[in-house]
């Protein structure tokens, strides 16, 4: 048999940020965790507890979770003022009790951000990315409309390289991380992803001056190169691809303004 | 007694689509934009629906429960989407890709859909190229494959561990480009909690806004749900916490059928349940069992290390029971045989409840880095949940509930029997018989959303007066509206003492032990005296704490638990009533001496499409005959 895990059961003060809506004041209240196995996710205590604040009449902790394997990108809690919490390269539902001790107490935030407003206790509004993809986040490629797919090889390494950075989930971590709250590292991803392989390149200047304009009139902060955001991401997208958007950047305002001809497309990518 | 014409073309098979496709009714392109399509759900199946209905000019209003499209269900897939490309040359082919998935559906699906499925199989592949899936590929720039179970040929698609995730983000990117261009109008935090239903024909749904609590009422000329699947009846699963039934439980309650609810599929690799707490059971993909040695020890009660087992006393029983497929067989057929050698004693792990998957064989033979750079992802997902190195000594398994073959009946054209509501992807239960092989569901529910409901919604409008949608201030809309506050009401009036929780723990339960990997008469029959006792429980006892003009999630949950306690007893009803095991539905009253299904094509041969008749009455039991015009129903064979 495998080893048994013998952790004892343990337990935890939080300290919570609750806020009732959008437009009331918002404080930390602090409740008790007990009994916790150190098997147990992050939000598994989080719904332990809320059943037991139901019980005493206590409205349950709103917190925003879905798949609770790190891939939807929905869950969104700073941590010990970490977003996603203590752990490297996972989001806050793949964070496990295990990574806190007996005694602790443990702070849990929503994610900050003048561009993700809260809605409510742990949940925040982050429409604004959506809004970023709708200005340019795509191929325009109609359904019926497509050539046979094997038409278009694509070196393996442009194909990793773009498979890297479409990993991102669209949780936002990288936004609270940053002291200017900007969103530089999800919009160079999608960026970078699509600027990278042939299909996208039709539509590279276009993407990137929609996307990145779209981005500051969010009302997200501009990037000041601290890399909090790849430390914070869930899926360690790397900042290179925030040097690879300013150089893509530059070149396509270069081009709308003198409006010579579009990006090479031989494919590949700068 | 609803009618159910299943609308499949004449002809000859391989032409049913085609033929089909050059008969059907219309839109002209000028009168597109006068008719508005309710598109419910944008997951693969509705983000590919509404985008590609709005580039051919149709209006469209897109609902989402979701914060974001990108987050629906979808995105967790991992393991890869089929299509009969034949890139290997091994053989592949429409038609195989046909024959294996009715094969694996163990002959419960209906074969015009499943062909029509292989053949535009290859146009998806095309498709997600082009929008920038970023697929593997092989070092000359071509595309890459892999093997999944119930095929001997390999034609699975992937984007690492992630391809649901990079398939979404490209239907996520074609609605959002359709959003952006204003041609679709998307709201999200928008659950649908009706469908109205105007002269017999669906015309509009009722809507809460989750962060608001707003309802509103919305009328539309077509109404097309793409929800999703109910496994979350079980409580404990492989979905996502907030997939539920919620949209085809209503529907079936205004009319629409619901067919095959007990097919369910219980995936057979996924990390073992540790505790009461556990709020989901996580999936490792069958990519896995292409490298992966599935095995548990030979003798029972077996307390050693998996290290300090040798050779010669492993029971490598996939491999022993079906030679030809081996680690490679169906996931019913798999997953059966680990329950079978836990029943036995011979279950790994603190539960008992788990066998090994073991990859020292492909790490010796491939060594460490190749299977990495195959599966490091899983590996590392593993790690976190367990913290144990599946590098190092084998991963732990067990089945769980993965998918629900299940769902609103559908026509040829995934019409429902109510004129006007179209059901598309996992919700509807047209493709996948009895039991879904790996890699189909994705290829579904593109199919649906690329390439067959642009074609036949068109069909059904060009049949309906454009401009004649009916206003939202009519007595049905009314009447669904306070359908919709009234339940509310009476979940957060009861005021009583358990969680929801509660509640769906314990009906998650009953339905495993007794609607799950296998089923008996007795089983049934006490799940059957449970539920409704459960449910009465529920209306007299269950909390709800808060106010439903907010954000309330405890209310969202109750809901959903409440629909979810009323489609487990119908499934437990579909269960008992078929009296025969196919794929995923198992009676252990119908086995072969080796234990293997033993299907009854003589009176079951056919779908049961349940008929919703009020709360008091039973439901009725409707049938579509399959009939196999041109393949032989066998018995299946993986041996
Ligand atoms: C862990 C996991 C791995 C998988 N791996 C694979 C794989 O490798 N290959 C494969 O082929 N299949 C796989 N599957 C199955 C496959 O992912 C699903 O069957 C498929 O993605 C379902 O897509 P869908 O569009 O039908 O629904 P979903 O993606 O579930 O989308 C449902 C949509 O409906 C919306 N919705 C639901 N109810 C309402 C409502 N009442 N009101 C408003 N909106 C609503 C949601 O917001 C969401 O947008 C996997 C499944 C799981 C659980
Ligand atoms: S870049 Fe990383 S942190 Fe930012 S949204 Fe994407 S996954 Fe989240
Ligand atoms: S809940 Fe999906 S990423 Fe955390």
């Amino acid at each position: 048999m495998v080893a048994v895990n013998t952790q004892k059961l343990f337990s935890v003060t939080l300290r919570v940020w609750r806020q009732a809506g959008p437009a009331q004041p918002g404080k930390f209240v602090e409740y008790p965790a007990k009994d916790l196995n150190p098997n147990m996710s992050f939000l598994e205590m989080l719904d332990v507890v809320n059943d037991e604040l139901a019980a005493q009449g206590i409205e349950p902790i709103a917190f925003a979770h879905d798949c609770r394997e790190g891939i939807c990108g929905t869950c969104s809690c700073t941590i010990n003022g970490k977003p996603h919490g203590p752990g490297k390269g996972v989001a806050t539902c793949q964070t496990y009790m295990r990574s806190f001790s007996d005694g602790d107490t443990i702070v849990v935030e929503p994610f900050r951000a003048r561009a993700f407003p809260v809605i409510k206790d742990l949940v925040i509004d982050r429409a604004a990315f959506d809004k970023i993809q709708q200005a340019g986040g795509f191929i325009t490629a109609r359904a019926g409309s497509a050539p046979e797919a094997n038409a278009l090889p694509i070196a393996k390494g442009d194909a990793d390289l773009a498979m890297d950075a479409a990993q991102c989930i669209g949780c936002g971590a990288c936004v609270a991380a940053c002291k200017n709250a900007s969103a530089m590292l999800f919009v160079s991803a999608k960026v970078s992803h699509l600027g990278l392989l042939p299909q996208g390149q039709a539509e590279r200047d276009r993407r990137v001056l929609a996307m990145v304009n779209t981005m500051d009139a969010l009302g997200f902060g501009s990037c000041t190169n601290q890399y909090e955001c790849s430390a914070a991401c869930p899926k360690l997208i790397s900042h290179d691809f925030i040097a690879r958007m300013n150089r893509d950047y530059v070149k396509a305002s270069f081009r709308s303004a003198f409006k010579a001809a579009p990006a090479n497309t031989s494919g590949g990518g700068a | 007694m609803a009618t159910l014409n299943s609308k499949i073309p004449t002809g000859p098979l391989a032409e049913k689509w085609r033929k089909h496709k050059t008969e059907i009714k219309l839109v002209n392109p000028a009168n597109k934009r006068k008719y508005e399509v309710i598109v419910v759900g944008a997951g693969l199946a509705g983000a590919s629906a509404a985008s590609s209905l709005a580039d051919l000019g149709y209006k469209v209003k897109c609902f989402v429960f979701h914060d974001s499209p990108r987050r629906a269900h979808s995105i967790a897939a991992q393991g890869g989407i089929n299509a009969a490309k034949n890139y290997q040359n091994d053989g592949d082919s429409v038609h195989r890709l046909f024959y294996d998935t009715l094969k694996g559906g163990d002959y419960r699906a209906r074969e015009a859909n499943v062909h029509r499925l292989a053949e535009v199989s290859v146009n998806i592949i095309d498709q997600c190229v082009a929008q920038g899936v970023p697929f593997a590929r092989e070092y000359g720039g071509l595309l890459a494959n892999r093997s999944f179970g119930g095929a001997q040929v390999s034609r699975t698609f992937y984007a690492r561990g992630q391809t649901g995730q990079q398939l979404l983000l490209g239907a996520y990117s074609a609605l959002s480009r359709t959003v952006g261009a204003g041609a679709v109008d998307l709201h999200t935090n928008s659950e649908m909690l009706d469908l109205v239903v105007v002269n017999g024909q669906a015309k509009g749904v009722i809507i809460r806004n989750l962060v608001t609590g707003v309802i509103s009422r919305h009328s539309a000329d077509a109404v097309i749900l793409a929800t999703g699947g109910y496994g979350n009846v079980f409580n404990l699963s492989t979905y996502a916490r907030g997939s539920n039934t919620t949209a085809i439980w209503r529907a079936y309650k205004r009319g629409a059928c619901m067919a095959n609810p007990c097919y369910t599929q219980i995936h057979p690799t996924c990390i073992p349940v540790s505790g009461d707490y556990q709020s989901k059971l996580t999936l490792m993909s069958e990519s896995l069992r292409n490298d992966g040695r599935i095995w548990a020890p030979k003798k029972s009660g077996d307390a050693r290390t998996a290290a300090d087992i040798p050779e010669s006393d492993r029971d490598y029983f996939l491999e022993r029971l079906y030679p030809s497929f081996g680690n490679l067989a169906p996931r019913d057929i798999a997953s059966r045989a680990a329950k079978r050698v836990c029943d036995e004693g011979r279950g790994v792990g603190t539960t008992g409840l788990g066998v090994y998957l073991d990859f020292a064989d492909a790490i010796g033979r491939l060594g460490e880095p190749a299977v990495r750079e195959r599966y490091g992802n899983l590996f590392d997902i593993y790690h976190e949940i367990t913290a144990e190195n599946a590098y190092k000594a084998p991963m732990r398994i067990y089945p769980a509930v993965h998918y629900t073959m299940g769902g609103l009946w559908v026509d040829y054209n995934l019409m429902s029997n109510i004129p006007g509501l179209f059901v598309l992807g996992e919700a509807n239960f047209s493709d996948h018989g009895a039991n879904r092989l790996g890699a189909s569901a994705l290829m579904q529910g593109l199919a649906d959303g690329y390439f067959v409901i642009p074609y036949t919604v068109g069909d059904y409008l060009a049949g309906q007066k454009s401009g004649s949608r009916p206003s939202t201030d009519g007595a049905e809309f009314k009447q669904a509206e306070d359908n919709v506050r009234g339940l509310s009401n009476r979940l957060l009036a009861t005021k009583g003492k358990q969680p929801v929780s509660y509640f769906h723990k314990k009906l998650g339960k009953i339905i495993w032990d007794h609607c799950g990997m296998s089923r008996t008469k007795a089983g049934l029959e006490s799940a059957l005296q449970k539920i409704p006792a459960l449910r009465e429980e529920f209306n007299a006892t269950v909390n709800v704490p808060g106010s439903a003009e907010t954000l309330n999630q405890s209310l969202e949950k109750a809901g959903r638990v409440a629909d979810f306690i009323e489609l487990g007893e119908l499934m437990c009803r579909d269960a008992l009533t078929r009296e025969e095991s196919c794929g995923g539905h198992f009676r252990e009253e119908h086995q072969e001496a080796d234990g293997e299904c033993k299907r009854d094509d003589q009176n079951f041969a056919h779908v049961a499409a349940w008929e919703y008749q009020g709360d008091s009455k039973s439901p009725l039991r409707n049938t579509e005959p399959l009939n196999y015009e041109f393949t032989k129903m066998s018995v299946r064979n993986y041996k």
